[in-house]
């Protein structure tokens, strides 16, 4: 749904996110123990981790590299930066403070353009570290509060983030899913991040609030906890309906961070602003600034692969679909634009290739074992009127069920013989004369007529006919 | 004897460093009952690296610059499988599973630990009474406190037992109390030597270095523990020329400061001596010049504002969950609470409460901001001065080692020690103390040395130059 129309009144939706995303990288943000997922709690640790005392941080270039991938990919402006020590106690943030960038982050004044041609603005891209994990056990819906006990997972801690910071500019729920989904289609093709939100390793959370036109910004809530994103459309929808029901029963919005919760599709009050913590942020004097040379910024832009926006424009022109076009934007989702450009270079039909890739391949994967020879044949198979579009179809699943195969010979296998055009006009004469009726009427202008004779050439040809060239044949034959 | 002659005697196997090792573990038990200079006393580990040091020298391996020489650590440097307190109840019981850096590069010098050192709790305070574990006790009066933080390290070397000592000195503790015990104190430049495995107060501000008996052997162990550590982004990354070999050159050309603008305060006798230095060094070839460092009186409040904040920030993760100390509570914020509240001392919690508001919305502007500008003031001035002077001379203490009692009521006459070394952490300049005789009651009298960043060779020959003038 379009919230812009959606939304009762006049109300207009102001929505800007905040994405975490956990870098791809090999060792942990200021420490060399390993940064993997999933591995036995506490096994990926180490003095730095532990903020053991005496320990200190060493910043993963690594980390920087793929942070600046980030920037550059949000058209962002690098800048020399800092980090600074934000200040709050809790079990799984082992010194009791997280260095964050602060005032001067790596990444600021980007933007990001949606395939649907809206342009959200980027406020920052900076570095921070990951906390640990905590596990809440007893008590209810794995809350702190009133559990009995608390496990602490320091696999976590550590691990590089980079948090993206949008601006306000994202007008309805669609956008806001589409902005995600577009954000982590790039941080995988840059191998910043997996971007997986079922995994922890991207995390949203929306900053949510309702004007009137032409008024200023209203009070915002912060949504945390939105782990999908459908959970973020159908949050950010719930939270503006609420938004505008006090509104008009004449209440205010307070400004507070709201808890999502998937199993009653409601938002609850987590905190308020007046409880916020006061981080007491200082610069990380254990830590140097970061001053990125032109030379070193050159040297990232250099190595980035292309992004899905410049992959959708280039299979775009290759195949004539629209950059925006769900065969264009499913098929680089998919990370499969590669095959349909082999295909292409294989001397195969980029358009219908574009077809059967994005009908057929959706559980293949970006690496397809599927030989891009055989469907390039495939497609000149079609393209030449050898076989119809449904023919086409069979012998694409055989040729995928068995790993590959030739075209032609499953196609003569199965005897799917092409008629000919003189073959056909003969079939086609044939039916006009058995089917007086239909073509008396059919000539006298009813459309409805041609279906009873296509269909009388097609049983005729058992399905060998093109639907096509039948009915420029009938056409032909009008007069 | 110089350190450099153990060495050598160790070195040829004239002397065995397991002997050298029984007579400071015997000097220990005579007398560490009355000084209480370590929390935790390494005789065993000692008598097994002074074995391994020989048995090196018998296979005819090097067994490192600094073999059998035997060394005394601040509680607060972390030492793999050893109590590393800080002095400090809260650390009570925690052995580190790693060692420092400067620890690691001690050992494979072939030095010898013999125990860790009684400090201030967390390097807090400038006389080590503010020990959980009771204060050291000055071996030239036993009535009388040895400095600090590192009184422990200083009165160790003062005591002979050790052959030298490693301390921190984060506003004046390591050069106060080598003034206060008469042995030799250097801070180096900041990130002169790593801090990994330092157990941080205020890390913008810490740094390591040695005390020894004479200048030429704190210039051995800077060459030794010194240098870039790749686990420390604050250490310098280059090399450092060897100090052992700048003492060789005189002072003959130099110019030395005297700061017309320094705070007053310092005893007739403590000031008396600072004159001698001077007149010794113009003896000497050196020109005395006027400068001014018009800051310098502001260090003091700026220090007590930003030292205070880093470490509210540093000794925040003492909280109970992972190490260390734990009293039992209801639920994670009160743990949290009893446990630093019976873990921490009066100054500590002193410091982390002045830390906590000056970084506070609101005052950080007001605080911690003004400090960070009275900082840079500093530095630019120290910079100017260094323009027209090779060193500058001060007094290191105000005034001789102090009876106990004296000033520990009073946390802000205790401040007023450190009048003198802070706004050299502020700039992250190198000083160091060098005794020069004796004041009040026969009492050891410091002179400090002070010069620009990475100037330590020129610092060291003024340091020798007045060592030599007392022979």
């Amino acid at each position: 749904m379009s919230e812009r129309d959606g939304l009762p009144g006049d109300w207009e939706l102001v929505v800007g996110l905040e994405v975490h995303v956990e870098l791809a990288t090999n060792t942990k943000m200021f420490s060399s123990s390993p940064n993997r997922f999933g591995d036995e709690p506490n096994t990926n640790i180490d003095p730095v981790t532990l903020g053991l005392p005496g320990a200190l941080p060493v910043l993963n270039e690594q980390a920087v590299e793929l942070a600046m991938r980030i920037g550059l990919a949000l058209n962002c402006t690098i800048q020399p930066c800092t980090f600074h020590r934000k200040n709050y106690f809790y079990p799984d943030m082992p010194k009791a403070y997280q260095v964050s960038q602060y005032d001067q982050p790596l990444n600021i004044d980007g933007y990001l353009d949606l395939p649907n041609g809206v342009r959200v603005g980027i406020e920052r891209a900076h570095m921070e570290e990951d906390a640990g994990k905590s596990t809440h056990i007893g008590g209810s819906g794995g809350r702190v509060h009133g559990a009995d006990y608390s496990l602490l997972d320091l696999n976590r801690a550590g691990v590089p983030l980079v948090e993206i910071v949008s601006r306000p500019d994202i007008q309805t729920s669609d956008d806001a899913r589409d902005y995600v989904n577009e954000l982590r289609g790039i941080l995988v093709a840059i191998g910043a991040s997996d971007a997986k939100m079922e995994e922890g390793s991207l995390r949203v959370d929306a900053n949510i609030s309702v004007r009137q036109p032409g008024a200023p910004l209203g009070t915002r809530c912060e949504i945390k906890n939105v782990n999908s994103i459908r959970s973020l459309g159908r949050a950010i929808e719930y939270e503006a309906r609420r938004q505008i029901d006090l509104l008009e029963s004449g209440d205010k919005v307070r400004q507070e961070t709201r808890h999502w919760d998937e199993t009653d599709g409601r938002t609850h009050t987590l905190r308020v602003k007046e409880d916020a913590d006061d981080y007491r942020y200082f610069l990380e004097p254990d830590l140097v600034p970061v001053v990125p040379s032109a030379e070193w910024i050159h040297r990232v832009r250099e190595a980035m692969p292309p992004l899905p926006a410049q992959r959708r424009e280039h299979l775009s022109v290759l195949t004539g679909q629209p950059a925006n076009s769900e065969a264009v934007t499913s098929v680089v989702e998919r990370g499969q634009d590669h095959y349909v450009l082999a295909v292409s270079h294989l001397g195969g039909d980029a358009a219908r290739a574009l077809v059967y890739v994005k009908e057929a391949f959706a559980d293949l994967g970006a690496e397809p074992a599927v030989p891009a020879l055989d469907i390039a044949g495939l497609t000149t198979l079609e393209v030449d009127g050898k076989v119809t579009a449904t023919q086409a179809k069979a012998i694409l699943a055989e040729i995928i069920a068995n790993g590959g195969g030739d075209a032609a010979a499953i196609a003569a296998a199965k005897g799917f013989e092409a008629l000919d055009t003189s073959a056909l006009e003969t079939v086609v004469d044939q039916v006009i004369a058995e089917q007086a009726d239909a073509w008396a009427k059919f000539c006298a202008g009813d459309g409805k007529a041609m279906g009873a004779i296509v269909g009388a050439v097609m049983k005729a040809t058992q399905g060998k006919a093109d639907g096509k060239i039948v009915t420029a044949l009938l056409n032909q034959k009008k007069g | 004897m110089g350190l450099a002659d153990i060495v050598a005697s160790v070195k040829s196997g004239a002397v065995k460093a397991a002997d050298l090792t029984e007579v400071r573990l015997a000097a220990i038990a005579a007398r560490e009952g009355d000084i209480h200079a370590f929390n935790h006393v390494m005789a065993d580990e000692a008598r097994a690296s002074a074995a391994a040091v020989d048995e090196a020298v018998a296979r005819g391996d090097d067994p490192g610059p600094l073999a059998g020489v035997t060394v005394a650590l601040k509680d607060n440097m972390c030492t793999r499988g050893v109590p590393t307190t800080c002095s400090s109840k809260i650390l009570e019981g925690w052995l580190p599973p790693y060692d420092g850096t400067v620890v690691a590069a001690l050992k494979a010098s072939g030095a010898v630990a013999v125990g860790k050192t009684n400090l201030d709790e967390f390097a807090m305070g400038s006389s080590t009474e503010n020990s959980a574990f009771g204060p050291t006790r000055n071996p030239h009066d036993t009535n009388r406190v040895p400095g600090g933080s590192s009184g422990g390290s200083a009165a160790a070397v003062a005591a002979g037992f050790s052959d030298f000592s490693l301390g921190s000195d984060t506003g004046g503790s390591i050069r106060q109390p080598a003034a206060l015990c008469g042995v030799v104190g250097v801070k180096p430049t900041y990130g002169y030597v790593s801090r990994y495995g330092l157990v941080a107060f205020a890390s913008s501000l810490d740094q390591i270095g040695p005390f020894t008996n004479t200048v030429e052997d704190a210039a051995l162990v800077l060459d030794v523990i010194g240098g870039h550590d790749p686990r420390d982004s604050t250490s310098i990354p280059q090399q450092h020329p060897s100090l052992v070999a700048a003492l060789q050159q005189g002072v003959g050309g130099l110019r030395i400061g005297r700061i017309t603008d320094l705070p007053e305060g310092a005893d007739p006798d403590v000031q008396e001596r600072l004159e001698a230095a001077f007149d010794t060094l113009k003896a000497q070839g050196a020109t005395i010049v006027d400068v001014q460092v018009p800051a310098f009186s502001f260090g003091l409040t700026a220090y007590y504002l930003i030292a205070p904040a880093e470490a509210s920030s540093n000794l925040a993760r003492y909280d109970g969950v992972r190490y260390g100390m734990r009293v039992e509570a209801t639920d994670t914020n009160a743990m949290y609470g009893a446990t630093r509240e019976a873990g921490f001392g009066d100054e500590v919690k002193r410091r982390i409460m002045l830390g906590t508001y000056a970084l506070s919305a609101g005052y950080y502007d007001a605080y911690y901001g003004k400090a960070l500008k009275v900082r840079r003031l500093i530095h630019d001035d120290f910079e100017r001065a260094y323009q027209h002077a090779d060193v500058l001379l001060t007094p290191t203490s105000p005034s001789v080692a102090f009876e106990f009692g004296s000033k520990g009521d009073n946390p802000l006459a205790m401040y007023l020690c450190d009048t003198y070394t802070i706004p050299t952490n502020l700039a992250g300049h190198p000083g160091m103390s060098v005794p020069f005789g004796t004041g009040a009651h026969g009492l050891p009298v410091g002179v400090q040395v002070l010069a620009g960043t990475l100037q330590e060779p020129v610092m060291f020959r003024v340091a020798a130059a007045l060592e030599r003038s007392l022979a």
